[in-house]
């Protein structure tokens, strides 16, 4: 049979391309032309060549921000994957809890970041958050704005409490695309709980847990937000993640050069990380 | 307005005419030799024409990094490995 061929449907992508040149392309572009020179305002500009790319690769600063970005991403990572694979098993299939735990699983998903960060930082207040009042009066030393175990378990918790729900629905999604019929067979072979899981729903839902995978990950590695308005950054530098550390650089510093700079090297990690994470799971994909 | 706020310089403009050659040439390829060349190689992923031209790419620009911070400036060595590794994926991934 004859393949039908319509080139008329890339008409159709034009004005995607024209948006995504314009709000993607078109200013990663000019990123890159500021990385290689050094300006003073006025839009004036001065050949600077690769010196901002060797400060920025030498950088303690760069290093342990690029670590406390690493340890925080794959943190988040190896909570909210399997809690929200857990959640989303123990949902109900049927009936009208369906809609009840839906709906409740999209509310954090709906409220602004910088409202969560605000919400969390209140929350978690030593002397008048719920959290931080209560862990004290049972008898913690809980103080998330001085001691950096506290900034980073406050700010681990708000992730997962934020974006938990994001991988339950997307969880729940492919688990109730499994055929019934699947599983009547898994009864007749007397499979156990624990084998339906590994055997029929878990790689039932391989791609829909990549997607998570790589939303959690490219979302988490951005994050700005939500631990800005919760910790500022502190104690000292303790929660300064790679894109506060940008913005202190590129706004507080305005020094757009070794800025440029290093939003590329940091777009170069994200895109390595999620097409190393791509492809291992979408490995031996038919 | 013109495109000053942009800050062009001549060896960015030529980076990203590269990539664009680059990439339009694997447009090229692909209408004369259409399906991509999909094949299992050394690395045992999947991988199609734009796939090796991606992982060279990508590549290239952590082979540059890696040769600054071990080396510094200049980067032609790097460049070098570089065009060594672009070959090697284009020939074995």
């Amino acid at each position: 049979m004859r393949k039908t061929v319509n080139q008329k449907a890339w008409f159709f992508i034009l004005p995607v391309l024209v948006l995504v040149a314009f709000n993607a392309i078109l200013p990663l572009m000019t990123v890159v032309n500021y990385s290689v020179q050094e300006t003073f305002g006025n839009n004036e500009f001065f050949w600077a060549g690769l010196i901002w790319f060797e400060q920025v690769i030498s950088s303690p600063r760069f290093h342990d921000s690029l670590i406390r970005q690493l340890i925080f991403t794959f943190s988040i990572l190896a909570i909210e994957i399997p809690l929200g694979v857990i959640i989303a098993l123990a949902m109900p299939r049927k009936g009208m809890w369906v809609s009840v735990c839906l709906v409740l699983m999209a509310l954090p998903l709906l409220i602004p970041w910088n409202v969560v960060g605000a919400m969390w930082n209140i929350f978690a207040l030593p002397d008048i958050g719920l959290m931080g009042y209560t862990l004290n009066a049972i008898g913690f030393d809980f103080n998330f704005t001085r001691q950096i175990e506290d900034a980073w378990f406050t700010l681990l918790l708000m992730d997962v409490w934020h974006w938990t729900s994001l991988v339950v629905l997307l969880a729940y999604a492919g688990l109730v695309s499994i055929p019934d019929a699947y599983y009547q067979a898994a009864r007749i072979d007397g499979a156990s709980s624990w084998a339906i899981f590994r055997y029929i729903q878990l790689p039932k839902m391989k791609r829909v847990l990549t997607i998570a995978v790589l939303l959690r990950f490219m979302d988490s590695f951005n994050i700005y937000t939500e631990p800005f308005v919760l910790t500022g950054g502190g104690p000292g530098n303790s929660t300064t993640l790679l894109s506060i550390d940008l913005v202190k650089i590129a706004l507080g510093q305005f020094d757009l050069g070794p800025a440029a700079a290093m939003s590329l090297i940091y777009f170069l990690i994200i895109l390595l990380l999620s097409w190393v994470f791509y492809t291992l799971m979408m490995r031996n994909e038919e | 307005m013109g495109l000053s706020w942009m800050a062009w310089t001549w060896p960015t403009a030529a980076f990203f005419i590269f990539v664009a050659v680059a990439i339009s040439s694997m447009g090229v390829w692909e209408y004369f030799v259409p399906g991509g060349a999909p094949r299992r190689g050394i690395f045992r992923i999947d991988t199609t024409r734009g796939d090796r031209l991606f992982i060279s790419l990508l590549g290239t620009a952590f082979v540059l990094i890696a040769w600054m911070a071990l080396f510094g400036t200049p980067l032609w060595g790097g460049v070098g490995v570089a065009v060594v590794w672009a070959l090697f994926v284009f020939w074995k991934v």
